[in-house]
């Protein structure tokens, strides 16, 4: 098997701006079937065919995990980024068809926990969106505090105030209100389980002080999808399919894997679900190392590279792939 | 074709028969003349006509007699059926699953009618004509995974997915090759396979795991899994060795063939939706020597495969003090002709 080739065929059938920088779209399947329910917490990836470029981003889905006639997603637009939002933003048309990917989790509820707990930075809250979906149906406890910049830039902050006045808390940055953290994390009964959304800043405070705390490793959960940093342009070559590639500056290690022709699994493209991972067969250079998931031995010892985020800098680089 | 159930025991007087249908679709594990722990895993999307991959949920001769033998399990051992709290929801995905797999698979024997969360689940074979209300316990006789589950066959174990790992938290477990969901219930997936000789060290399971968090909705995976068992009984679980262990010492060699089954599981594996839990049927099929040997190719290879597993294998599945008595009566079967790769009969091969 290999992971995230489960396609779906589907149709733009709403583009809605949120804000300044977000942008909701919303999809159908073309084939006129039902989609696959899914659980909060779930995200596609979505192809996006730009130029020659053929791209593969993750998006978290936000719509109601029970609605099996549309998936949405909001994407933030990303001046600085590779192009996916920029493609997202500028590119992509009403009733466009495009390729999805069927749902996966990597940023799923506990449900054993007696109170879900969230933490959301900016556009971190889409997950979240349909987590609260999810919850209304099991009839689940939750309570989220998000913070954004400001509020003309806090996508769903009124709606989700308005629907759930007792659970949803906002924070806006430009009037200097921030989470209190400790006397949040105090002040939680037994069994609550605390999730968080958001850039790195905010996901390694929040860890970091409900660690301090003694708050259990398994009841902490988090996402962080990295965007594959851009960089020098590298050669690589691989043993078993016996090629050999040029990764552009634009690309990922993994994109030229796959615009080679070549088979290569994968579910998050983030570096944090460990799927790519890739034995390193010789390396005579550096390996800059971007993912959550290889142990430092792996790293320091150059022995495993994760495709989807890291890059090489050095004279030979051979994969085994 | 359309199946003729048949009215049989697995227990007691022991009718239980294959057809020549069943005999000649028997998953035979065996690739090769040895056998060895190995991933040996792949997609389960689909299969030869006719054969046990087919299908999602493969529905044979024995349906209605295995649902009797669960019912009489359950009867006497409540805790064969367990769900934590949090699994509920995984219960209802579970139903779900199989609801809409058999009524698309086999229309003729299941019908599945949904208007929004109001269903109307018809099971022909079993005479059950219910409506409900997705996702309202109140509204089934039975919670939903043990609704679901007491009409179809094999055991199912309803695994949780979180920190990296895989925890039994629910299952149905009523044909099991010695183990016991009341043991294992809450473990994740080392420690309850931590019984098992090999694998380990060869870090099989490790690799597993992987592979197995990785499975995504509308990609199902399947494996084989194997052992030996005296009599067709389906409830082989530690609760009742006391009952079933003293039966391996009656094992002759006018008998063997008559008495001794190969047992073999497929198993499954399906990324539920809303819960994303993974859940993992585990098929039984029995097939006697007698019957596994009018297939020559099976009969070849059984023989050199049990002649020459290692001891501690032969241990953990159960038959080393029977293993001499077996190989001899296999050997008869083996004129020492080289078998075809892969594990269909090939009795065109034959001369």
């Amino acid at each position: 098997m290999t992971a995230g080739k489960n396609k779906i065929l589907v149709k733009v059938v709403e583009i809605s701006k949120v804000n300044d920088l977000v942008t909701r779209f919303s999809f159908e399947r073309i084939d006129g079937a039902l989609f696959p329910t899914f659980s909060g917490g779930a995200h596609i990836v979505i192809e996006m065919k730009d130029g020659e470029i053929n791209r593969l981003n993750p998006y978290s889905l936000m719509s109601d995990p029970m609605d099996q006639s549309r998936y949405s997603i909001s994407v933030r637009r990303d001046d600085n980024g590779r192009g996916g939002s920029l493609f997202m933003h500028r590119k992509v048309k009403l009733d466009d068809e495009m390729v999805i990917s069927y749902p996966v989790n990597l940023f799923a509820m506990d449900l054993r926990a007696s109170k879900h707990l969230m933490i959301a930075g900016g556009i971190g809250i889409t997950p979240f969106l349909a987590q609260i979906k999810q919850l209304g149906t099991l009839q689940g406890h939750f309570e989220l505090h998000y913070s954004c910049r400001s509020r003309a830039l806090g996508a769903y902050a009124e709606a989700l105030t308005d629907h759930y006045p007792n659970n949803v808390h906002v924070y806006f940055d430009d009037q200097k209100q921030t989470i209190d953290l400790v006397n949040l994390l105090k002040g939680q009964p037994l069994g609550t389980h605390v999730y968080i959304c958001g850039p790195k800043g905010m996901i390694d405070w929040v860890r970091n002080t409900a660690f301090e705390m003694g708050w259990p490793h398994e009841t902490v959960h988090h996402e962080e999808f990295l965007a594959p940093p851009s960089g020098e342009a590298f050669t690589v070559n691989l043993a078993t399919s016996q090629k050999t590639i040029e990764v552009g500056e634009q690309q990922s290690l993994l994109e030229a894997i796959e615009a080679a022709g070549i088979d290569a699994p994968y579910l998050c493209r983030g570096g944090a679900c460990g799927q790519c991972e890739t034995r390193v067969l010789k390396c005579d250079g550096d390996i800059q190392h971007n993912d959550h998931w290889l142990d430092d031995e792996q790293k320091v010892g150059k022995t495993h590279i994760m495709p989807c985020v890291s890059r090489f800098a050095g004279r030979n680089l051979v994969l085994d792939r | 074709m359309s199946i003729q159930f048949k009215d049989e025991t697995f227990r007691g007087d022991y009718t239980f028969s294959n057809s020549q249908w069943a005999i000649n679709r028997f998953p035979f594990p065996f690739h090769e003349d040895s056998f060895m722990y190995s991933v040996n895993m792949e997609q389960h999307s689909g299969g030869p006509e006719g054969s046990v991959y087919e299908k999602r949920f493969d529905v044979d001769e024995h349906y209605l007699s295995e649902m009797k033998d669960r019912a009489i399990v359950l009867d006497e051992d409540p805790l064969r059926c367990q769900s934590l709290p949090h699994m509920n929801l995984a219960g209802w995905d579970l139903l779900e699953l199989i609801m809409m797999s058999k009524s698309e698979d086999y229309p003729d024997l299941f019908e599945l009618h949904r208007d929004g969360t109001h269903w109307r689940w018809i099971n022909r074979p079993m005479g059950i004509d219910d409506s409900f209300v997705f996702m309202d316990n109140t509204t089934l006789p039975y919670a939903p995974m043990e609704y679901i589950t007491r009409q179809a066959q094999g055991d199912f174990c309803v695994l949780d997915q979180r920190d990296d790992n895989l925890w039994m938290d629910a299952g149905m477990v009523t044909t099991q090759a010695d183990w016991s969901l009341d043991f294992d219930i809450g473990m994740n997936f080392f420690e309850w396979h931590a019984p098992v000789p090999r694998a380990h060290e060869m870090g099989i399971f490790k690799r597993a795991l992987k592979f197995l968090l990785a499975i995504q909705q509308g990609t199902p995976a399947r494996r084989l899994n194997w052992t030996l068992t005296v009599n067709p009984l389906l409830d082989t679980s530690p609760e009742n060795y006391h009952k079933w262990g003293i039966e391996k010492a009656s094992l002759t060699p006018e008998n063997v063939g008559e008495k001794q089954y190969l047992r073999v599981e497929l198993q499954t594996f399906f990324r539920l939706p809303r819960s994303n839990a993974l859940v993992f049927p585990i098929r039984c099929y029995l097939i006697k020597f007698a019957d596994l040997v009018t297939i020559p190719k099976w009969g070849r290879r059984l023989h050199r495969v049990l002649r020459d597993i290692p001891d501690d294998l032969a241990t953990y599945k159960g038959f080393i003090a029977n293993r001499e008595l077996l190989v001899s009566y296999l050997s008869q079967f083996d004129d020492g002709a080289e078998t075809s790769p892969g594990v269909w009969p090939d009795l065109h091969l034959e001369k």
